[in-house]
């Protein structure tokens, strides 16, 4: 029983800071109707700029949040905006030409990466890193004893205040509202006056920036090499599945059932059978649930309604 | 002139051996040859059928290792890994199609990428079967490679009849059809799916003969090299976008500049370990400029240079 709880909080915990990773994933796909292929790369490229100022600066990877995320804002606007967009206009035989171009920017940042700063494995050695708190330590007569580690903690409750933020901007703010009208429908909201492009550099901004914080918050309990990105574009692929192409509140859920999964495989299974865990979820859902878990949410809702 | 342009190109190519090239010449030939049947293979199904696949890497990898395991393991020769790899393809691409075919654009891009992905993690874990990260090592069987290089220029050929055979037949307009709008295709009573899963079988079968003969020629795969995402799946489809989408000749000229650049910049000293970001610039500036490949879009290039002479 022990050993189950201690996987289910640690896969809750992963699952948290996956689904951060899934959303911006999402958000590009709703607004855009195109796979962001480039996304892990995006946050190695985020935990590069973390990881040298924690070096030079010995600036904590938490206050790299307020410095990472708006940079790749940023880039990711500026990727959107002149390799992204012209592409849109090309005429070509094939449709997934954007998805392709994607994975192009993708080699070209890991093998960037990979010259300028080596493939050599790095990490945040930051003081607090294996501090835990203890269920004994709150309640002194606990039947069984379960750990939290410190950082684990941190990362996941700034995941989920980064979450909250997102949803308010995207529900309250005018911004959000036409980014939403961009995804349901394209010409609808042209008609209203919204300004179709512009929203599509902020998604793909925010989208970035989304990625680029759950890096920040994987660095500290994480480490680094170049080649991590095309890890975490898989996962976040197998998030956006999972929760419902373009549903935010499905790549929450989504995440957080991969990290359960996850962790429960390594736990009983092995820890090299973790991915491959991954990818029998994936492909369980497309069989099985090909709308992800967003159609199960809309279905529970149309039910209510009625 | 054109009628004949295949046959002299054959002959051509029957003939090279006897110029005289150095081995690291012929070496880059019969690599040539063998992409270009990666990138054929991958065109029927992706650039006829308009199924945009990256998870080629599975088959290759699967055609690898039936050669490989077969030395090690069973300790016969390695060539029958061809005839082992055709079942075992068969069954790999029926299984896929039955859960990738019925998905559409980006779901069936994931997915092949998915699938591809999990053959390596498999191959990784299998270590009984595989020897995992260890990796296969095998006796070549010619330590010249003429012999090798007829081999392949063999698998070429056939690569070449069967996709002209299948695009020029009544097949051929089916895949077109599904590839430009599957709804109408499926309402004139194309079976979509069938036709589909005729190309992803057609194409994997083909991957897998290139497969198994990098085994053969090359005498050493681990899963990283034959299952890798960036190494073969990718670069297959770098081939036919650089060479030619929905183009005969298209993966041939994509799998020779793709090859001859792959070992120019490798040889460059310091610029050579950026031969991915240099792979990444051509492609993003393919799809760009011309996104139909230099086949595809040889009219519009050679426009381009008509009016800059003019």
């Amino acid at each position: 029983m022990e050993p189950f709880l201690q996987t289910l909080i640690a896969g809750i915990l992963l699952g948290g800071l996956y689904s951060l990773i899934g959303i911006g994933m999402t958000l590009i796909l709703g607004v855009m109707k195109i796979i962001n292929l480039t996304h892990g790369q995006l946050m190695m490229v985020a935990m590069y700029i973390t990881f040298w100022l924690f070096s030079i600066f010995k600036l904590d990877p938490y206050l790299s949040l307020f410095i990472a995320p708006p940079l790749l804002f940023l880039f990711g606007m500026g990727l959107q905006k002149f390799l992204i967009d012209p592409v849109l206009k090309v005429e070509s035989i094939l449709p997934h030409n954007q998805v392709i171009l994607t994975v192009g920017i993708g080699m070209v940042l890991q093998n960037l990466a990979t010259i300028f700063f080596t493939s050599d494995y790095r990490s945040t050695p930051v003081s607090y890193a294996t501090d835990a708190w203890y269920l004994s330590d709150v309640w002194k007569t606990a039947p069984i004893e379960l750990s939290l580690s410190f950082s684990w903690t941190i990362s996941f409750c700034i995941a989920v205040a980064i979450t909250i933020m997102l949803w308010y901007f995207l529900a309250k703010t005018d911004t959000g509202k036409s980014i939403r009208a961009t995804a349901q429908d394209l010409d609808a909201a042209m008609l209203m006056g919204v300004n179709v492009n512009m929203m599509r550099m902020i998604t793909f901004g925010i989208g970035s920036a989304m990625v680029a914080a759950s890096g920040c918050l994987f660095i500290p309990i994480y480490y680094l090499f170049p080649a991590l990105g095309s890890q975490f574009t898989l996962i976040a692929f197998v998030i956006t599945i999972l929760g419902g192409m373009g549903s935010t509140m499905g790549a929450i859920i989504g995440g957080l059932i991969l990290g359960v999964f996850e962790s429960v495989t390594a736990t009983y299974v092995g820890m090299g059978w973790a991915p491959a865990g991954r990818f029998v979820v994936f492909i369980a859902a497309l069989v099985f649930l090909p709308g992800g878990v967003a159609s199960l949410l809309k279905r529970h809702a149309i039910r209510k309604s009625k | 002139m054109k009628r004949y342009f295949p046959i002299i190109v054959l002959a051509v190519l029957c003939v090279l051996p006897l110029v005289g090239l150095n081995t690291y010449l012929m070496h880059i030939v019969i690599l040539s040859v063998m992409w270009a049947v990666c990138g054929m293979a991958w065109n029927l199904l992706g650039g006829y059928c308009g199924q945009v696949s990256f998870g080629h890497a599975a088959f290759f990898g699967t055609g690898a290792y039936c050669s490989g395991i077969l030395a090690m393991k069973f300790k016969i020769s390695a060539w029958y890994g061809f005839l082992l790899s055709v079942p075992l393809n068969v069954a790999v691409a029926l299984s896929m199609g039955l859960i990738v075919l019925r998905l559409r654009g980006p779901y069936f891009v994931l997915a092949t990428l998915a699938i591809g992905e999990v053959f390596r993690i498999f191959a990784e874990n299998v270590v009984d079967l595989t020897n995992g990260n260890l990796g296969i090592m095998i006796e070549r069987t010619w330590v010249e490679k003429t012999q090798f290089y007829y081999i392949v220029l063999g698998l070429g050929l056939l690569a070449y009849a069967v996709v002209k055979f299948i695009t020029e037949s009544r097949w051929g307009y089916y895949f077109v059809a599904i590839r430009e709008d599957q709804d109408a295709a499926e309402s004139l009573g194309i079976n979509t799916t069938l036709y589909k899963t005729i190309a992803l079988t057609v194409s994997a079968v083909l991957t897998g003969f290139a497969g198994s003969f990098y085994m053969v020629y090359m005498g050493y795969i681990d899963p990283q090299i034959v299952f890798s995402l960036g190494e073969i799946s990718i670069l297959m489809i770098m081939v036919v976008m650089v060479g030619g989408v929905a183009t005969f000749w298209g993966p041939t000229v994509g799998a020779v500049i793709m090859v001859i650049l792959a070992e120019l910049i490798r040889s460059i000293p310091r610029v050579g370990v950026a031969y991915q970001t240099l792979f990444g610039i051509l492609l993003i500036v393919i799809i760009i400029y011309l996104p139909n490949g230099l086949v595809g879009d040889f009219p519009k290039i050679r426009r381009m240079f008509q009016r800059g002479a003019a």
